[in-house]
């Protein structure tokens, strides 16, 4: 069974069909890639998938468990973590509280305990902080927990998010164009880093790119969207010899 | 002598107002609207506090406790009927909704209780006590309410700065949809604002009566506006901007009505309210945002 199933997913906003009868199937472990040109429609399908948007049609299922008309918070809770293609940090609170929002769920306590500080309330406090600083260490940020989140370079956010959504323990991570505004060393480093967080947190992972060096170096399968219907599938060599592809991205 | 006497008097009327406008600072902090009921829900808790001790004849904490848990119960349950509904809407509908709750909480504290004003008895009992040889004194209540703001003040800088359920509330301010998406649930998160809101009203409400012991529906109409002017004046969505710019609003309230004119007094506090924000619009304490372009 794949871990995540999408069956002709579609949905419709007002007259506009933004997606249509998109199918996709993506093995634990794996590292997939949907691309396709602006407006094709591939963060709707992200939205969709974390419940921002409720599909009009179709399925999603994430390890047999029905994923539609379920909440952001519920579907995150399940195992679905994601970040923004234009970044959506919490600006204002400092590095380490940014991992720590994602870790809202993971160590829970009582509002008794929090307020009357019984029950190992200090404990989980302190574990919720090494926690936190454990995962900024992957992403070499451990240095700049206490910064706050906006003054840090470009680069660093994009891997802060990247940080805050592996702090919800999810099974899989949707990355919404990560490379976006970044040079091409910057570029090289995130593949890095993504190869890294697919070992070291064992997620299985489905990004949105533009870069095709990016995709074609890291992702082991493909989907490309088109005017939000699926253009065409298979392994980067195959999809981006793809006659229609490359006249979906570069014209006639 | 009598200068500290009004200084004393003006610290007690501006940790009430610090008190009040905690409240509001909290829910607009986290919320991000302005709860204009905030007021009303200071007289709701007045009213219970009167109702247990006069006439079911509790003892005092006991009317304290009652308004604290009727007070947050409501907070909670205004918010789930008549702001949830709003939460995608424009911030103006949700601001002339708080001012229907408002009139809507007068109107029916009108009706149980009618106008005629109650005279309220202290929660604290027992002399002023003398400093000084006699030749100043500080009422007991003043004591209370000013340790209770204090208190007050530093457990929400704790608890919003510390605890899980404030790093999830700071989250919600800043990012409601990125929140959600980071597993946090954005309505127990504004659920428990609330509640925490109304709670610190009905205290401030036990308060604001023991000191001035006049109950009627209309009570905490003004308090609520001039706490509202306090936390701008520190700088809204503040916590220690909240405390400064009601101990501030105070004081100046009092040496106004001490010094100037007790007519003047409130034109007094919002004039000055003005000027602050002509030279600092984001009040004392708050932090001025610029926009990248």
């Amino acid at each position: 069974m794949p871990m995540l199933e999408v069956t002709e997913l579609g949905i419709s906003f007002g007259g506009l069909r933004a997606v249509d009868e998109l199918s996709m199937k993506i093995e634990q472990g794996g590292l997939v890639g949907l691309i396709g040109p602006n407006g094709a429609g591939k963060t709707t399908v992200f939205n969709m998938l974390t419940g921002v948007y409720r599909p009009t049609d179709g399925g999603i299922r994430l390890d047999g468990e029905n994923l539609i008309g379920k909440k952001p918070n519920e579907i995150c809770r399940m195992g679905v973590a994601r970040t923004f293609q234009n970044i959506r940090l919490f600006p204002n609170l400092p590095v380490l509280d940014n991992v720590k929002t994602g870790l809202h769920n993971q160590i829970t306590y009582s509002l008794f305990e929090s307020l009357t500080h019984f029950g190992g309330y200090r404990k989980k406090e302190r574990a919720m902080d090494e926690r936190a600083l454990d995962i900024l260490k992957v992403f070499d940020l451990d240095g700049m927990a206490s910064y706050q989140a906006a003054n840090l370079p470009y680069g660093k956010q994009r891997k802060l998010e990247i940080a805050r959504a592996l702090a919800t323990d999810p099974k899989l991570l949707l990355l919404d164009e990560p490379a976006a505004g970044m040079n091409p060393n910057e570029t090289a480093e995130l593949m890095e880093t993504i190869q890294l967080v697919r070992k070291k947190f064992g997620v299985t992972i489905l990004l949105i790119e533009h870069d095709m060096k990016l995709v074609s170096g890291i992702c082991e399968y493909l989907y490309v969207l088109n005017f939000g219907r699926l253009l065409a599938e298979g392994t980067p060599g195959e999809v981006l010899k793809n006659p229609e592809v490359v006249t979906a991205y570069l014209g006639e | 002598m009598t200068f500290l006497n009004h200084l004393i008097s003006g610290v007690s009327l501006g940790s009430i107002y610090a008190i009040i406008a905690l409240g509001y600072t909290m829910v607009y902090g986290i919320a991000k609207m302005l709860n204009f009921a905030h007021g009303d829900v200071i007289m709701v808790g007045g009213y219970m506090c009167f109702c247990a001790t006069a006439y079911l004849g509790w003892p005092a904490w006991m009317g304290v406790v009652l308004a604290v848990v009727v007070c947050t119960a409501l907070g909670v349950v205004i918010e789930r009927l008549a702001y949830k509904p709003l939460r995608m809407a424009p911030a103006l509908a949700v601001l002339i909704t708080a001012i229907g709750v408002s009139y809507f909480l007068q109107n029916a504290a009108l009706l149980i209780w009618s106008s005629n004003p109650k005279s309220f008895t202290s929660i604290i009992s027992g002399e002023p006590i003398p400093l000084f040889g006699g030749r100043l004194s500080i009422s007991r209540i003043t004591i209370v309410a000013v340790l209770a703001c204090v208190v007050i003040m530093a457990a929400l800088s704790l608890f919003t700065g510390k605890t899980k359920m404030g790093t999830a509330m700071r989250a919600v301010s800043e990012d409601k949809g990125a929140a959600q998406l980071m597993g946090i649930n954005v309505n127990t998160t504004i659920s428990v604002t609330f509640a925490i809101g109304s709670g610190l009203a009905a205290i401030a409400g036990v308060l604001l009566c023991s000191a001035y012991p006049t109950l009627m529906p209309t009570t905490g109409a003004m308090p609520g506006i001039k706490a509202f002017t306090a936390a701008v004046f520190g700088g809204i969505g503040s916590i220690p901007g909240a405390f400064l710019g009601g101990v501030l609003l105070g004081l100046i309230e009092t040496f106004s009505k001490a010094y100037i004119s007790t007519q003047l007094s409130d034109a007094i506090v919002f004039a000055v309210l003005i000027v602050v924000l002509l030279v600092k619009p984001d009040g004392l304490l708050g932090k001025h945002v610029s926009e990248k372009v």
